[in-house]
């Protein structure tokens, strides 16, 4: 897929990465219930690897962490993310691979809704639409060729 | 809103499947419950001494995720539909269940499957965008294609038969739910229900069939009415065909995505929605409404039914007990009661 086609953008702008997290003491006590914070997601999602790049997701300020909401009470994660160009071709494989990371990393009962950022694609309604059917994503992680694309953008 | 005066009693738990149950359904007796989903098994549970068991296991049928099973309204056979793209035919037997016969045909997932009222005709349908009406023939043994229908623009999520005449329902990703009647031998497309905002997951006829609910994406219950040439109301319709229109649009009830939708036949009529918020809900039409523009009101409301989404709901044929099945693994059985 992402190989036999000429890239999108061939020369994308690059990010600065964000620094390491900083653990705080409340963190390392095990007798404080720790709530899953926007922080945490946005780095099960920063390492990701753009399918065309060999540059994170962050790198290409795909994803940034003021565009991750996390409502652990309600069991809610939103994330927005920008794809590089708007006629990216990639969007759906870089949606669905975010997706795949925070269904295996993140406890059963969250709700995750994965997004274009508004106004950020001209395919942005039907790319959402696509992401957000559970069936197709379960019938496309059950394809053997897209799932080795998904798990390439996942290795780190 | 009113109070809701009934209530969900939970009188099963019944698991065993790996991953996801995508969906359940009872025989026409009411004796046995079928289940399937994303381990590629079908769970056959039934009554022994009082306790819902396990009691028996199809495997081997399908290379993938089986998306939905239904029974023949006389009981003796079950259909199959998978994302391997096939539909299988199983014969149940004393003790087990064949499978005799394997319907090729769908380019890609087959999403669901139907039976007409007289078990002669089968409908399935799928993500290449077409529904399929098979001819049974031989007993159940031959399955003919009868008819390739290209009306969708998108995914066919589901179809259901209309409960007394061959008259076939589909819903869709592209938001709309299709009409289908035989004309001159051949299937056609006679009206296109527009009106849902979002991917219609599911629809189900009312006991006579001159209704039909729908739930969607855009996380709306819609209910559906049908109005034949020369209606007292003066709905314009087109030849011998009837006309149906939106009469009710049921909104607020859920967070989330809607994936199901049942219209019981008993002696209550209740229909009952699944959701990706993990909830069920029961509605029911106020008696003093006015048929053109009806009332439903929500008469119990089961919060955390499931741990994750609810992918799929089943009135019992006779009682009024319910079985869902959901994402977290578990099919569940519950009684409704009147509080």
């Amino acid at each position: 897929m992402a190989s036999v086609r000429g890239l999108d953008n061939s020369n994308p702008e690059i990010h600065q990465k964000a620094n390491e997290r900083e653990l705080l003491p409340e963190e390392e006590d095990d007798e404080v219930v720790d709530k899953i914070d926007q922080r945490e997601v946005f780095d099960l999602v920063r390492t990701i690897n753009d399918p065309e790049h060999p540059l994170t997701l962050e790198e290409l300020n795909v994803v940034e962490e003021a565009l991750v909401k996390v409502d652990d009470d309600n069991n809610m994660i939103y994330i927005n993310f920008t794809p590089t160009i708007p006629h990216c071709s990639m969007a759906t494989l870089i949606g669905l691979a975010i997706r795949v990371k925070l269904l295996r990393s993140l406890p059963e009962r969250f709700k995750v809704d994965v997004a274009i950022t508004p106004g950020s694609h001209a395919s942005e309604h039907a790319v959402n639409k696509q992401l957000a059917d559970k069936e197709r994503v379960a019938a496309a992680l059950e394809n053997s060729h897209l799932l080795k694309v998904v798990n390439q953008c996942l290795s780190s | 809103m009113a109070k809701e005066y009934g209530m969900l009693e939970n009188i099963a738990s019944l698991e065993g499947h790996d991953g996801s149950v995508w969906c359940v359904a009872w025989n026409p007796s009411g004796s046995l419950l079928s289940s399937c989903g994303s381990d590629k098994k079908i769970r056959i549970w039934g009554k022994e001494d009082k306790e819902w068991i396990c009691k028996t296991i199809l495997t081997d049928a399908h290379e993938r995720t089986i998306r939905s099973v239904s029974w023949s309204p006389c009981g003796h056979f079950l259909a199959s539909t998978s994302f391997d793209a096939t539909t299988c035919v199983w014969r149940k037997n004393e003790k087990e269940f064949d499978c005799i016969a394997t319907l090729e045909g769908h380019e890609n997932e087959v999403k669901a499957v139907s039976w007409s009222r007289n078990g002669q005709l089968l409908a399935t349908c799928g993500r290449d965008k077409s529904v399929w009406i098979w001819e049974v023939q031989d007993d159940g043994e031959e399955y003919e294609c009868a008819s390739v229908l290209n009306s969708h623009s998108q995914d066919v999520k589901c179809v259901r038969w209309h409960p007394e005449k061959e008259l076939l329902a589909s819903c869709s990703y592209d938001d709309t739910i299709k009409l289908y009647c035989e004309d001159d031998d051949d299937w056609v497309c006679f009206d296109t229900l527009e009106g849902h905002k979002s991917t219609v997951w599911s629809l189900s006829f009312d006991k006579r069939g001159d209704r039909l609910v729908s739930c969607s994406d855009d996380k709306t219950v819609k209910i559906w009415k049908s109005y034949p040439p020369n209606n007292k109301e003066g709905i314009h319709t087109n030849g011998k065909d009837p006309k149906w229109k939106c009469v009710c649009t049921l909104t607020g009830y859920h967070e989330r995505t809607i994936y199901d939708v049942d219209w019981s036949h008993g002696s209550r009529e209740l229909i009952a929605t699944a959701s990706g918020d993990d909830c069920i809900n029961i509605f029911e039409q106020d008696n003093v409404t006015d048929e053109n523009q009806p009332s439903f009101m929500l008469i119990a409301k089961q919060d955390k039914a499931h741990e994750q989404d609810v992918n799929s709901i089943s009135w019992h044929p006779l009682y009024n007990i319910l079985a869902s099945a959901s994402d977290d693994g578990i099919v569940k059985l519950w009684r409704f009661v009147e509080t």
